[in-house]
Protein backbone atom coordinates (compact mmCIF):
# COMPACT_ATOMS: atom_id res chain seq x y z
CA UNK A 1 0.00 0.00 0.00
CA UNK A 2 1.49 3.31 -0.88
CA UNK A 3 1.53 6.61 0.44
CA UNK A 4 2.11 9.80 -0.82
CA UNK A 5 2.34 13.05 0.89
CA UNK A 6 3.62 16.43 -0.62
CA UNK A 7 5.48 19.43 0.47
CA UNK A 8 6.81 22.60 -0.42
CA UNK A 9 10.55 22.82 1.12
CA UNK A 10 10.84 25.98 2.77
CA UNK A 11 14.30 25.73 3.29
CA UNK A 12 15.90 27.47 1.25
CA UNK A 13 14.15 30.27 -1.66
CA UNK A 14 14.43 27.58 -4.25
CA UNK A 15 10.85 26.27 -2.72
CA UNK A 16 10.86 22.31 -3.87
CA UNK A 17 8.04 20.45 -4.44
CA UNK A 18 8.72 17.46 -2.58
CA UNK A 19 6.91 14.13 -2.83
CA UNK A 20 7.36 11.38 -0.21
CA UNK A 21 5.87 7.80 -0.66
CA UNK A 22 6.37 5.69 2.05
CA UNK A 23 6.40 2.21 0.47
CA UNK A 24 5.51 -0.36 3.34
CA UNK A 25 9.24 0.45 5.21
CA UNK A 26 10.87 2.63 3.07
CA UNK A 27 10.52 6.10 2.15
CA UNK A 28 10.89 7.46 -1.48
CA UNK A 29 11.73 10.80 -1.84
CA UNK A 30 11.35 13.32 -5.03
CA UNK A 31 11.49 16.48 -6.07
CA UNK A 32 14.31 17.76 -3.92
CA UNK A 33 16.86 19.36 -5.21
CA UNK A 34 19.31 19.03 -2.59
CA UNK A 35 19.61 16.80 0.52
CA UNK A 36 18.17 19.05 3.37
CA UNK A 37 14.97 19.07 1.23
CA UNK A 38 15.27 14.89 1.98
CA UNK A 39 16.49 15.89 5.82
CA UNK A 40 12.83 18.46 5.89
CA UNK A 41 10.50 16.04 4.30
CA UNK A 42 10.99 13.53 6.58
CA UNK A 43 10.79 15.93 9.67
CA UNK A 44 7.71 17.13 8.15
CA UNK A 45 6.07 13.47 8.06
CA UNK A 46 7.38 12.41 11.80
CA UNK A 47 7.17 15.95 13.79
CA UNK A 48 7.09 18.67 11.79
CA UNK A 49 9.08 21.94 13.30
CA UNK A 50 9.12 25.60 12.66
CA UNK A 51 11.37 28.50 14.10
CA UNK A 52 9.38 30.47 15.71
CA UNK A 53 9.52 34.84 15.74
CA UNK A 54 7.57 36.78 17.56
CA UNK A 55 7.65 39.86 19.50
CA UNK A 56 7.86 39.98 23.54
CA UNK A 57 6.55 42.99 25.85
CA UNK A 58 9.32 45.63 27.23
CA UNK A 59 8.79 47.12 30.42
CA UNK A 60 8.68 50.90 30.42
CA UNK A 61 10.87 52.86 28.16
CA UNK A 62 10.54 54.09 24.22
CA UNK A 63 10.82 50.83 22.60
CA UNK A 64 7.50 48.84 23.43
CA UNK A 65 8.39 45.09 21.43
CA UNK A 66 11.12 43.24 21.73
CA UNK A 67 11.87 41.02 18.63
CA UNK A 68 12.81 37.42 19.71
CA UNK A 69 13.35 33.56 17.46
CA UNK A 70 13.97 29.97 19.26
CA UNK A 71 17.13 29.45 18.36
CA UNK A 72 15.85 25.61 17.03
CA UNK A 73 12.83 24.97 15.55
CA UNK A 74 10.25 24.16 17.96
CA UNK A 75 7.16 21.12 17.25
CA UNK A 76 4.71 23.02 15.03
CA UNK A 77 1.69 21.97 17.53
CA UNK A 78 3.41 23.24 20.81
CA UNK A 79 4.11 26.72 18.94
CA UNK A 80 0.81 27.96 20.65
CA UNK A 81 1.14 26.88 23.77
CA UNK A 82 5.14 28.88 23.67
CA UNK A 83 2.85 31.67 22.37
CA UNK A 84 0.87 31.77 25.85
CA UNK A 85 3.90 31.59 28.01
CA UNK A 86 5.66 34.36 25.83
CA UNK A 87 2.22 36.34 26.15
CA UNK A 88 3.02 36.48 29.77
CA UNK A 89 6.41 37.72 30.04
CA UNK A 90 7.95 41.47 30.50
CA UNK A 91 11.67 41.94 29.56
CA UNK A 92 13.92 44.50 31.13
CA UNK A 93 16.32 46.89 29.41
CA UNK A 94 19.17 46.95 28.73
CA UNK A 95 19.00 43.93 26.33
CA UNK A 96 21.67 42.84 24.14
CA UNK A 97 21.58 40.94 21.25
CA UNK A 98 21.22 37.21 21.21
CA UNK A 99 20.20 37.21 25.16
CA UNK A 100 18.01 34.34 26.05
CA UNK A 101 14.78 35.21 27.30
CA UNK A 102 13.08 32.14 27.96
CA UNK A 103 15.31 29.33 28.49
CA UNK A 104 14.81 25.09 27.68
CA UNK A 105 10.95 26.07 26.64
CA UNK A 106 8.86 23.51 27.08
CA UNK A 107 11.69 21.69 28.58
CA UNK A 108 12.92 20.97 25.19
CA UNK A 109 16.51 22.17 24.61
CA UNK A 110 15.64 25.25 22.54
CA UNK A 111 15.91 29.05 23.88
CA UNK A 112 13.75 32.09 22.91
CA UNK A 113 16.62 34.64 22.00
CA UNK A 114 16.32 38.24 21.83
CA UNK A 115 17.10 39.42 18.22
CA UNK A 116 18.02 42.88 18.66
CA UNK A 117 19.91 44.99 21.35
CA UNK A 118 17.79 47.43 23.16
CA UNK A 119 19.77 50.52 24.82
CA UNK A 120 18.97 51.15 28.86
CA UNK A 121 17.99 54.72 27.66
CA UNK A 122 15.53 53.50 24.90
CA UNK B 1 14.87 79.13 14.85
CA UNK B 2 18.33 77.53 14.06
CA UNK B 3 20.20 77.88 10.26
CA UNK B 4 23.35 75.25 10.44
CA UNK B 5 25.73 75.04 7.10
CA UNK B 6 27.65 71.85 6.79
CA UNK B 7 29.56 70.30 4.02
CA UNK B 8 30.19 66.63 3.23
CA UNK B 9 31.45 64.88 0.57
CA UNK B 10 28.84 62.30 0.77
CA UNK B 11 25.34 62.27 1.66
CA UNK B 12 23.29 59.58 2.08
CA UNK B 13 19.74 59.78 2.63
CA UNK B 14 17.36 57.16 4.24
CA UNK B 15 19.38 54.77 6.42
CA UNK B 16 17.69 51.45 5.74
CA UNK B 17 19.64 48.66 4.02
CA UNK B 18 20.31 50.67 1.13
CA UNK B 19 21.55 53.87 3.21
CA UNK B 20 23.25 51.81 6.10
CA UNK B 21 25.41 49.74 3.29
CA UNK B 22 26.26 52.84 0.96
CA UNK B 23 27.71 54.86 4.14
CA UNK B 24 29.99 52.09 5.59
CA UNK B 25 32.05 51.70 1.81
CA UNK B 26 32.03 55.75 1.34
CA UNK B 27 33.52 56.05 4.50
CA UNK B 28 35.78 53.16 3.87
CA UNK B 29 36.70 55.05 1.01
CA UNK B 30 37.93 57.86 3.22
CA UNK B 31 34.85 60.34 2.18
CA UNK B 32 33.50 62.06 4.73
CA UNK B 33 29.95 60.95 5.19
CA UNK B 34 26.23 62.26 6.42
CA UNK B 35 23.48 59.79 6.85
CA UNK B 36 20.56 61.54 7.01
CA UNK B 37 17.32 59.49 8.80
CA UNK B 38 13.85 60.66 9.21
CA UNK B 39 12.89 58.02 11.86
CA UNK B 40 14.19 58.26 15.89
CA UNK B 41 16.60 55.19 14.61
CA UNK B 42 18.31 53.45 12.18
CA UNK B 43 17.30 50.02 9.82
CA UNK B 44 14.41 51.21 8.05
CA UNK B 45 11.73 48.56 7.31
CA UNK B 46 14.10 45.35 8.95
CA UNK B 47 13.24 46.52 12.33
CA UNK B 48 9.57 45.60 12.12
CA UNK B 49 10.83 42.60 9.55
CA UNK B 50 11.10 40.43 12.13
CA UNK B 51 10.63 36.91 10.62
CA UNK B 52 13.74 35.27 9.08
CA UNK B 53 15.31 35.49 5.73
CA UNK B 54 18.12 38.07 5.35
CA UNK B 55 21.56 37.86 4.32
CA UNK B 56 21.72 34.17 3.08
CA UNK B 57 23.51 35.31 0.16
CA UNK B 58 25.89 38.27 1.86
CA UNK B 59 26.31 36.48 5.44
CA UNK B 60 25.50 33.01 4.53
CA UNK B 61 23.24 33.53 7.40
CA UNK B 62 19.64 32.96 7.27
CA UNK B 63 19.14 35.91 9.85
CA UNK B 64 15.81 37.55 11.32
CA UNK B 65 15.74 41.60 9.87
CA UNK B 66 16.51 43.34 13.66
CA UNK B 67 19.60 41.00 13.45
CA UNK B 68 20.35 42.22 9.91
CA UNK B 69 19.88 45.62 10.66
CA UNK B 70 21.82 45.06 13.97
CA UNK B 71 25.23 44.02 12.37
CA UNK B 72 24.71 46.81 9.92
CA UNK B 73 24.09 49.45 12.45
CA UNK B 74 27.34 48.21 14.13
CA UNK B 75 29.28 48.95 11.78
CA UNK B 76 28.19 52.36 11.21
CA UNK B 77 29.37 53.18 14.98
CA UNK B 78 32.62 50.71 14.70
CA UNK B 79 33.40 53.63 11.83
CA UNK B 80 31.95 56.67 13.54
CA UNK B 81 29.96 57.38 10.69
CA UNK B 82 27.95 60.79 11.50
CA UNK B 83 23.97 60.26 11.24
CA UNK B 84 20.69 62.95 12.13
CA UNK B 85 17.90 61.14 13.74
CA UNK B 86 14.57 62.43 13.18
CA UNK B 87 15.59 64.35 10.44
CA UNK B 88 13.92 64.84 7.14
CA UNK B 89 15.19 66.16 4.15
CA UNK B 90 12.78 68.42 2.55
CA UNK B 91 14.75 69.28 -0.83
CA UNK B 92 17.75 68.76 -3.02
CA UNK B 93 18.80 70.15 -6.00
CA UNK B 94 20.50 69.45 -8.82
CA UNK B 95 23.48 71.33 -7.66
CA UNK B 96 23.39 68.42 -4.32
CA UNK B 97 22.40 70.93 -1.58
CA UNK B 98 20.09 69.83 0.61
CA UNK B 99 17.52 71.06 2.89
CA UNK B 100 16.82 68.67 6.21
CA UNK B 101 14.03 69.69 9.25
CA UNK B 102 14.69 68.24 12.51
CA UNK B 103 12.37 68.80 15.75
CA UNK B 104 15.80 69.69 17.60
CA UNK B 105 18.04 71.15 14.84
CA UNK B 106 15.94 72.97 12.74
CA UNK B 107 16.43 74.19 9.68
CA UNK B 108 19.31 72.59 8.53
CA UNK B 109 21.34 73.68 4.92
CA UNK B 110 23.68 70.90 3.92
CA UNK B 111 25.82 70.58 0.71
CA UNK B 112 27.34 67.70 -0.94
CA UNK B 113 29.75 66.60 -3.15
CA UNK B 114 27.50 63.59 -4.14
CA UNK B 115 24.76 62.06 -2.65
CA UNK B 116 23.12 59.02 -2.28
CA UNK B 117 19.53 58.92 -2.48
CA UNK B 118 17.77 55.57 -0.36
CA UNK B 119 14.56 56.49 0.39
CA UNK B 120 13.36 53.32 0.07
CA UNK B 121 9.67 52.71 -0.88
CA UNK B 122 5.96 52.95 0.18
CA UNK B 123 3.14 50.40 0.15
CA UNK B 124 0.10 51.04 -2.25
CA UNK B 125 -3.02 51.91 -0.41
CA UNK B 126 -6.91 51.70 -1.12
CA UNK B 127 -6.62 54.69 -2.61
CA UNK B 128 -4.22 53.26 -5.42
CA UNK B 129 -7.04 50.79 -6.50
CA UNK B 130 -10.23 52.91 -5.35
CA UNK B 131 -12.48 50.59 -3.28
CA UNK B 132 -15.76 51.78 -3.05
CA UNK B 133 -17.60 52.38 -0.24
CA UNK B 134 -17.19 54.20 3.46
CA UNK B 135 -14.39 54.73 5.32
CA UNK B 136 -14.31 52.84 8.49
CA UNK B 137 -11.38 52.02 10.49
CA UNK B 138 -9.88 48.96 10.34
CA UNK B 139 -7.94 48.86 6.95
CA UNK B 140 -4.27 48.77 6.47
CA UNK B 141 -1.36 48.21 4.42
CA UNK B 142 0.16 45.16 5.70
CA UNK B 143 2.87 46.85 6.24
CA UNK B 144 1.43 49.21 8.66
CA UNK B 145 -0.26 46.27 10.66
CA UNK B 146 3.67 45.16 11.00
CA UNK B 147 4.58 48.16 12.10
CA UNK B 148 1.30 48.50 14.84
CA UNK B 149 2.01 44.37 16.24
CA UNK B 150 6.22 44.45 15.78
CA UNK B 151 6.82 48.02 16.94
CA UNK B 152 4.04 49.50 18.95
CA UNK B 153 2.89 46.49 20.41
CA UNK B 154 -0.38 47.05 19.19
CA UNK B 155 -2.73 44.12 17.70
CA UNK B 156 -4.74 46.17 15.21
CA UNK B 157 -7.18 43.68 14.64
CA UNK B 158 -9.32 40.13 15.20
CA UNK B 159 -10.88 38.85 12.45
CA UNK B 160 -8.58 39.57 9.32
CA UNK B 161 -9.36 39.21 5.45
CA UNK B 162 -6.51 39.88 3.02
CA UNK B 163 -6.23 41.17 -0.30
CA UNK B 164 -3.06 40.46 -1.98
CA UNK B 165 -0.91 37.18 -1.99
CA UNK B 166 2.30 39.45 -1.97
CA UNK B 167 4.91 37.88 0.40
CA UNK B 168 4.20 40.99 3.07
CA UNK B 169 0.57 39.95 2.78
CA UNK B 170 1.57 36.52 3.63
CA UNK B 171 4.24 37.46 6.63
CA UNK B 172 1.26 39.12 8.19
CA UNK B 173 -1.31 36.20 7.85
CA UNK B 174 1.25 34.21 9.84
CA UNK B 175 1.63 37.19 12.25
CA UNK B 176 -1.61 37.71 13.08
CA UNK B 177 -2.36 34.23 13.83
CA UNK B 178 0.23 33.86 15.73
CA UNK B 179 -1.27 36.89 18.18
CA UNK B 180 -4.10 34.98 18.19
CA UNK B 181 -6.23 37.13 15.75
CA UNK B 182 -8.60 34.90 13.10
CA UNK B 183 -7.25 35.47 9.62
CA UNK B 184 -10.01 34.60 6.99
CA UNK B 185 -8.76 34.20 3.70
CA UNK B 186 -6.07 35.92 1.54
CA UNK B 187 -7.45 37.36 -1.99
CA UNK B 188 -5.47 37.54 -4.93
CA UNK B 189 -7.21 39.58 -8.10
CA UNK B 190 -4.48 37.35 -10.25
CA UNK B 191 -4.58 34.06 -11.07
CA UNK B 192 -1.67 32.95 -9.52
CA UNK B 193 -0.13 33.87 -6.05
CA UNK B 194 2.60 37.09 -6.27
CA UNK B 195 4.46 35.65 -2.84
CA UNK B 196 6.78 32.46 -2.77
CA UNK B 197 6.16 29.92 -2.80
CA UNK B 198 7.40 28.31 0.90
CA UNK B 199 5.59 31.55 2.64
CA UNK B 200 2.51 30.05 0.94
CA UNK B 201 3.24 26.76 2.59
CA UNK B 202 4.88 28.23 5.71
CA UNK B 203 2.04 31.11 6.48
CA UNK B 204 -0.74 29.73 4.92
CA UNK B 205 -0.68 26.17 4.68
CA UNK B 206 0.71 25.59 8.09
CA UNK B 207 -2.56 27.37 9.47
CA UNK B 208 -5.31 26.58 7.11
CA UNK B 209 -5.88 29.83 5.70
CA UNK B 210 -7.50 29.56 2.48
CA UNK B 211 -5.73 31.47 -0.46
CA UNK B 212 -8.27 32.38 -3.01
CA UNK B 213 -7.01 33.48 -6.89
CA UNK B 214 -8.83 35.71 -9.04
CA UNK B 215 -11.20 37.48 -6.81
CA UNK B 216 -10.89 41.10 -5.44
CA UNK B 217 -12.42 43.54 -3.24
CA UNK B 218 -15.57 45.80 -4.25
CA UNK B 219 -16.56 47.51 -1.32
CA UNK B 220 -15.73 48.22 2.38
CA UNK B 221 -19.26 47.90 4.76
CA UNK B 222 -19.11 49.67 7.88
CA UNK B 223 -19.57 52.77 10.06
CA UNK B 224 -17.01 53.26 12.65
CA UNK B 225 -14.94 50.16 12.46
CA UNK B 226 -15.13 47.92 9.35
CA UNK B 227 -18.18 44.89 9.74
CA UNK B 228 -17.03 43.33 6.30
CA UNK B 229 -15.71 43.33 2.68
CA UNK B 230 -17.67 42.34 -0.41
CA UNK B 231 -15.83 39.78 -2.31
CA UNK B 232 -16.70 39.28 -6.07
CA UNK B 233 -14.54 36.82 -8.81
CA UNK B 234 -12.70 38.81 -11.92
CA UNK B 235 -12.62 37.80 -15.30
CA UNK B 236 -9.56 37.16 -17.41
CA UNK B 237 -9.50 41.19 -17.79
CA UNK B 238 -9.58 41.51 -13.64
CA UNK B 239 -12.53 43.13 -14.01
CA UNK B 240 -15.52 41.89 -11.22
CA UNK B 241 -17.57 39.46 -12.36
CA UNK B 242 -21.62 40.85 -11.72
CA UNK B 243 -23.47 38.27 -9.60
CA UNK B 244 -20.33 36.35 -8.12
CA UNK B 245 -20.59 39.23 -5.20
CA UNK B 246 -20.03 37.32 -1.52
CA UNK B 247 -20.11 39.66 1.79
CA UNK B 248 -17.07 38.24 4.41
CA UNK B 249 -17.42 39.78 7.46
CA UNK B 250 -14.24 40.58 9.19
CA UNK B 251 -13.01 43.55 11.72
CA UNK B 252 -9.41 44.01 9.76
CA UNK B 253 -8.80 43.95 5.94
CA UNK B 254 -4.84 44.12 5.27
CA UNK B 255 -4.13 45.55 1.67
CA UNK B 256 -0.76 43.59 0.03
CA UNK B 257 -1.37 45.17 -3.58
CA UNK B 258 2.37 46.53 -4.24
CA UNK B 259 4.45 48.53 -3.22
CA UNK B 260 5.96 51.62 -5.14
CA UNK B 261 9.90 53.41 -4.87
CA UNK B 262 10.02 56.82 -3.07
CA UNK B 263 11.16 59.45 -5.37
CA UNK B 264 9.55 62.50 -4.55
CA UNK B 265 12.88 64.44 -3.27
CA UNK B 266 14.50 62.49 -6.58
CA UNK B 267 11.94 64.30 -9.13
CA UNK B 268 12.79 67.54 -7.12
CA UNK B 269 16.32 67.41 -8.38
CA UNK B 270 14.83 67.02 -12.17
CA UNK B 271 16.32 62.86 -12.08
CA UNK B 272 15.21 61.13 -14.72
CA UNK B 273 12.88 58.62 -13.13
CA UNK B 274 11.83 55.53 -15.48
CA UNK B 275 7.95 54.25 -15.89
CA UNK B 276 9.02 50.42 -15.92
CA UNK B 277 10.76 50.48 -12.21
CA UNK B 278 9.15 53.76 -11.12
CA UNK B 279 12.64 54.62 -9.69
CA UNK B 280 15.66 56.62 -11.74
CA UNK B 281 17.69 55.77 -14.47
CA UNK B 282 20.97 54.46 -14.01
CA UNK B 283 24.53 53.53 -14.80
CA UNK B 284 26.15 50.76 -13.72
CA UNK B 285 27.61 52.46 -10.43
CA UNK B 286 24.07 53.45 -10.15
CA UNK B 287 24.51 56.96 -10.59
CA UNK B 288 21.33 58.96 -12.14
CA UNK B 289 20.92 61.36 -14.69
CA UNK B 290 22.45 64.18 -12.20
CA UNK B 291 26.08 63.66 -11.90
CA UNK B 292 26.78 62.83 -8.34
CA UNK B 293 23.83 62.07 -7.62
CA UNK B 294 23.47 57.99 -6.90
CA UNK B 295 20.68 55.84 -6.33
CA UNK B 296 20.33 52.48 -3.87
CA UNK B 297 17.30 49.74 -2.78
CA UNK B 298 13.69 49.99 -3.25
CA UNK B 299 13.99 53.73 -4.24
CA UNK B 300 15.66 52.44 -7.72
CA UNK B 301 13.22 49.39 -7.97
CA UNK B 302 11.54 47.33 -5.55
CA UNK B 303 14.07 44.19 -4.56
CA UNK B 304 12.79 40.61 -2.91
CA UNK B 305 15.92 40.16 -1.36
CA UNK B 306 17.88 42.55 0.72
CA UNK B 307 21.42 41.25 -0.16
CA UNK B 308 20.93 42.76 -3.72
CA UNK B 309 19.67 45.82 -1.68
CA UNK B 310 22.97 46.09 0.17
CA UNK B 311 24.68 45.21 -3.10
CA UNK B 312 23.40 48.23 -4.61
CA UNK B 313 24.52 50.48 -1.51
CA UNK B 314 27.93 49.44 -1.72
CA UNK B 315 28.43 50.19 -5.12
CA UNK B 316 26.62 53.62 -4.81
CA UNK B 317 28.09 54.48 -1.88
CA UNK B 318 32.24 53.21 -3.28
CA UNK B 319 31.41 55.49 -6.31
CA UNK B 320 29.56 58.36 -4.65
CA UNK B 321 33.14 58.90 -2.67
CA UNK B 322 34.93 58.70 -5.50
CA UNK B 323 32.97 61.32 -7.56
CA UNK B 324 33.45 63.70 -4.29
CA UNK B 325 36.98 63.19 -4.18
CA UNK B 326 37.62 63.30 -8.14
CA UNK B 327 38.69 60.08 -8.75
CA UNK B 328 36.04 58.73 -10.93
CA UNK B 329 38.20 57.36 -13.96
CA UNK B 330 36.29 57.40 -17.35
CA UNK B 331 34.36 60.70 -17.07
CA UNK B 332 34.14 61.66 -20.82
CA UNK B 333 36.41 59.02 -22.42
CA UNK B 334 33.67 56.91 -23.97
CA UNK B 335 30.15 57.44 -24.53
CA UNK B 336 27.39 55.40 -22.23
CA UNK B 337 25.03 52.66 -24.11
CA UNK B 338 22.39 51.44 -23.01
CA UNK B 339 20.50 48.16 -21.40
CA UNK B 340 17.69 47.28 -22.81
CA UNK B 341 15.21 44.19 -22.56
CA UNK B 342 15.56 41.81 -24.99
CA UNK B 343 13.40 38.03 -25.19
CA UNK B 344 11.27 37.03 -21.90
CA UNK B 345 12.57 40.07 -19.89
CA UNK B 346 10.00 42.19 -18.18
CA UNK B 347 12.23 45.14 -16.95
CA UNK B 348 16.10 44.74 -16.28
CA UNK B 349 18.42 47.28 -14.70
CA UNK B 350 20.50 49.39 -14.76
CA UNK B 351 19.69 51.08 -17.94
CA UNK B 352 23.33 52.31 -18.62
CA UNK B 353 26.85 51.20 -19.21
CA UNK B 354 29.23 53.32 -18.76
CA UNK B 355 32.25 51.38 -18.51
CA UNK B 356 33.16 52.34 -15.34
CA UNK B 357 32.98 49.22 -13.13
CA UNK B 358 31.62 45.68 -13.31
CA UNK B 359 28.18 45.32 -14.58
CA UNK B 360 25.67 44.33 -12.03
CA UNK B 361 22.31 43.22 -14.05
CA UNK B 362 18.90 42.89 -11.83
CA UNK B 363 16.44 41.15 -13.76
CA UNK B 364 12.73 40.67 -13.53
CA UNK B 365 12.09 37.56 -15.97
CA UNK B 366 8.32 37.32 -17.95
CA UNK B 367 8.38 33.44 -18.23
CA UNK B 368 7.80 31.50 -15.43
CA UNK B 369 10.68 28.42 -16.06
CA UNK B 370 10.89 25.47 -13.33
CA UNK B 371 14.19 24.11 -14.92
CA UNK B 372 17.76 25.75 -16.32
CA UNK B 373 17.61 28.79 -18.34
CA UNK B 374 20.33 30.80 -19.57
CA UNK B 375 20.91 35.27 -19.96
CA UNK B 376 22.33 36.22 -22.82
CA UNK B 377 23.94 39.71 -22.39
CA UNK B 378 24.58 41.64 -26.10
CA UNK B 379 23.54 39.03 -28.01
CA UNK B 380 26.33 36.41 -26.97
CA UNK B 381 28.81 38.55 -25.42
CA UNK B 382 27.74 37.07 -22.18
CA UNK B 383 26.21 34.00 -20.40
CA UNK B 384 25.07 32.50 -17.84
CA UNK B 385 22.77 29.59 -16.35
CA UNK B 386 20.45 29.67 -13.93
CA UNK B 387 18.77 27.09 -12.20
CA UNK B 388 14.95 28.71 -12.48
CA UNK B 389 13.26 31.84 -13.38
CA UNK B 390 10.04 33.22 -11.81
CA UNK B 391 8.44 35.73 -12.55
CA UNK B 392 8.02 37.09 -8.75
CA UNK B 393 11.70 36.77 -8.24
CA UNK B 394 14.52 39.26 -9.24
CA UNK B 395 17.67 37.04 -11.02
CA UNK B 396 21.18 38.90 -10.68
CA UNK B 397 24.00 38.48 -13.42
CA UNK B 398 27.24 39.95 -12.55
CA UNK B 399 29.47 41.17 -16.33
CA UNK B 400 32.70 41.99 -15.94
CA UNK B 401 33.95 45.34 -17.01
CA UNK B 402 36.55 43.20 -19.08
CA UNK B 403 33.83 41.50 -21.19
CA UNK B 404 32.26 44.52 -22.25
CA UNK B 405 34.65 47.00 -22.76
CA UNK B 406 34.67 46.64 -26.47
CA UNK B 407 30.81 47.18 -27.26
CA UNK B 408 30.43 50.46 -28.76
CA UNK B 409 26.52 49.69 -29.05
CA UNK B 410 23.19 49.44 -27.40
CA UNK B 411 22.46 45.78 -26.36
CA UNK B 412 19.49 43.64 -24.88
CA UNK B 413 19.81 41.33 -22.09
CA UNK B 414 17.58 38.05 -22.60
CA UNK B 415 16.21 34.81 -20.58
CA UNK B 416 16.43 31.67 -23.06
CA UNK B 417 14.59 28.40 -21.77
CA UNK B 418 17.53 25.79 -21.73
CA UNK B 419 15.04 23.28 -22.98
CA UNK B 420 14.34 25.10 -25.92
Amino acid sequence: MADLKKFVCIVCPLGCDIEVESIEETLLFKGNKCKKGEEFAKEELEAPKRVLTTTVKVKGGVIKALPVKSDKPILKNQIFEVLKILALLEVEVPIKIYDIILKNVLNKDVNIIATRSIKKEE
Amino acid sequence: MNKKNENYDVVVIGGGSAGLSAAIEAKRNNASVLLIEREDELGGILKQCIHPGFGILQFKENLTGPEYAEKLIMEIEKLQISYLLNTLVVDISKEKKIVAISPDKGILNIKAKAIVLSMGAREKDRGSILIPGSRPSGIYTAGVAQRFININGYLPGRDVVILGSGDIGLIMARRFTLEGANVKAVYEIQDKPSGLKRNIAQCLNDFNIPLYMSKTVVEIIGKERLEGVIISDVNSNLEPVKGTEEFVKCDTLLLSIGLIPENELSKKALILVSDKTNGPFTSEIFETSVDGIFAAGNVLQIFDLVDYVSETGMISGKFASLYAKSELQNRESKKAINIMEGENIKTVFPQKFSFTSDLVLFIRPSIEVNHPVFIDVADGFFRVKRQYARIGEIMRVKVPLEVLKDLNRDFKVSLFDLKE
